[in-house]
């Protein structure tokens, strides 16, 4: 059984269909890729794992509980933490501090010691210790985005959601934060990742599930995927009968 | 870490020490000041008081909330009914406690709106209630106003002095508490915050709450130096606006920010409509204006430290 389930998943916004009767499922200590063009539904669907919006209809499953129309704040107690496409940061806190009010307020009941103690470790871990006391506004763009995922990790989430974390990041930026997800796997924590850069999806997914107008188009391991021929013609946008 | 802690209390102890001190100092006014003065000063710190509740929820959240004349008039009204029969401290602690579980009740329904619609129920709830009351009174009791028992004008100025210091220490503790920095994360970004186990809907409604305690407790006491009130007068919607532009004018990310624009504004009023009460208005908007325009972070804004200066002083990396 995976950690992570979703049965028969729909969305509708308006007359969209933005996620369209979708399964899916993550193993414990797995990465799942997450693509699709723009609009397919693969933000939606993360919406829906984490709470910001509750399905239409379908059910999610985490350690084999049902958690669907749970509040954001609850499932991430449970252990399901996520990034924004566009970085969440908290401009008016320092970097400790952003860290430090997701190490507080993430799982319940841990001391203030505690939380400190996971703050420093979590920014050590991707790699902000220098930037510990500076300002937010500081961080240049790869910087926000492993806040964001700092942010996330201090949570001590059993399920991360990263939604394009490598978008605007230089080719050694990138090479970076996939060594930075292979760590995280690492340490015990199964992540879903939306993604564009397809060199990163090759690297470090086990396995890649493909969205396309909201539907499940494609499901399997990176290589298979790459020569999926319905892949290719959404992604190459190539000859239709 | 111990340490940071200890240095942040040294750090803290002398404005500290300052303002029980100009507390302190206040106190003894009723010994030697006119009884004009004494009257005076009681309404700057029931603005000190307005305006620093106003800010203890709509500073660090940006939910705008224009329902302090609702919460104030509350408190007037539980003076009202219940005047003759109690002392004025259980006056405000009753008046608190029936704003607070208004707000309880209204933010529970509405604090899922954000922005602008938030403002816009808030100011409606005056309404509403100021139109509740007078048809509940008319209706009901025959009457369209009550007299308010009297308590003097000296007990009304060390009530509110009261009210504030211990508002001050409230909001102080707030601001150090899971609670404020939950609160400063939701202005920050909402999402965010729910997305890092901030129960968001708990944590405005607590702190919602917690600032119309102290709008009501004002109310119940300033009711008293009134002798007549009416709905009219208890539910004024100019002290939803006054507290907030109080708020905005000295500066909401300070502590003090509140109570100082209240005593700029109060004794601004005091002059311009003795001095010019025909342009009065149009001197304190053009002074508002300028104010947002020149300081956006307020007066105390003008004298504030740089956060990521301050944040390098102390030593978060060794425990």
């Amino acid at each position: 059984m995976g950690i992570l389930e979703g049965r028969a998943l729909s969305k509708r916004f308006g007359g969209r269909l933005a996620v369209d009767d979708v399964d899916f499922d993550l193993e414990d200590g797995e990465i799942l890729g997450l693509i699709g063009p723009n609009g397919a539904g693969k933000t939606t669907l993360f919406n829906l794992i984490s709470g910001a919006i509750t399905p239409d209809s379908g059910a999610i499953a985490f350690e084999g509980k049902s958690v669907g129309g749970l509040a954001p704040h609850r499932l991430c107690r449970l252990g399901i933490a996520r990034t924004f496409q566009k970085a969440k940061n908290f401009p008016g806190l320092s970097v400790y501090d952003n860290v430090l009010t997701s190490a507080q307020f993430g799982k319940k009941g841990r001391s203030d010691a505690a939380a400190r103690e996971m703050t420093e470790r979590t920014i050590e871990f991707v790699g902000l210790g220098p930037f510990l006391g500076k300002s937010v506004t500081d961080l240049p763009l790869a910087g926000q985005k492993r806040l964001e995922v700092a942010r996330a990790l201090a949570t001590a989430p059993r399920v991360l959601l990263l939604d394009e974390v490598m978008a605007g990041l230089n080719p050694s930026e990138v090479g970076g934060a996939m060594e930075l997800i292979a760590m995280i796997n690492e340490s015990g924590v199964a992540v879903i990742m939306i993604e564009h850069v397809m060199k990163a999806i090759m690297g470090v997914c086990g396995r890649v599930m493909v969205l396309h107008h909201g539907q499940k188009l494609a499901e399997g391991a990176p290589e298979d995927i790459s020569r999926n021929p319905a892949v290719i013609e959404v992604y190459l946008g190539g000859r239709r009968a | 870490m111990g340490n940071p802690g200890l240095r942040l209390d040294m750090k803290k102890s002398v404005p500290f020490a300052i303002v029980a001190a100009a507390l302190a100092a206040v106190a003894f006014l009723p010994r030697f000041a006119s009884a004009y003065s004494v009257v005076f000063c009681s309404s700057v710190i029931m603005y000190a008081a307005l305006s620093l509740s106003y800010a203890m929820f709509s500073g660090p959240t940006g939910y705008v909330s224009l329902a302090t004349a609702a919460f104030f008039g509350v408190g007037i009204y539980t003076s009202a009914f219940f005047g003759k029969s109690l002392p004025l401290p259980a006056l405000m602690i009753a008046g608190g406690v029936f704003s607070s579980v208004i707000a309880f009740a209204v933010g529970a329904i509405t604090l899922r709106l954000r922005g602008v619609y938030f403002t816009i129920f808030t100011f409606g709830l005056v309404e509403l209630l100021k139109h509740f009351v007078l048809w509940t009174e008319t209706t009901f009791a025959g009457t369209r106003g009550r007299t308010v028992a009297s308590f003097g004008s000296v007990t009304v100025f060390y009530c509110m002095l009261a009210l504030l210091t211990a508002l001050l220490l409230a909001a102080f503790l707030l601001r150090r508490s899971r609670v404020g920095k939950a609160l400063s994360a939701i202005g920050e970004s909402e999402d965010a915050a729910a997305h890092i186990g901030i129960n968001t809907t708990a944590v405005k409604l607590l702190a919602f709450s917690l600032s119309s305690f102290a709008m009501g407790a004002a109310g119940a006491v300033m009711a008293t130096r009134w002798a007549y009130i009416d709905p009219g007068i208890a539910f004024n919607s100019l002290m939803s606006f006054m507290p907030a532009l109080m708020a905005i004018f000295g500066g909401t990310d300070r502590l003090l920010g509140p109570v100082a624009g209240a005593i700029v504004f109060a004794a601004l009023e005091e002059q311009l409509i003795t001095r010019f009460p025909s342009l009065y208005m149009i001197i304190f908007g053009a002074i508002m204006i300028a104010a947002i325009l020149f300081m956006p972070s307020g007066v105390t804004g003008l004298i504030r430290r740089r956060p990521a200066k301050r944040k390098e002083d102390v030593p978060v990396g060794d425990s």
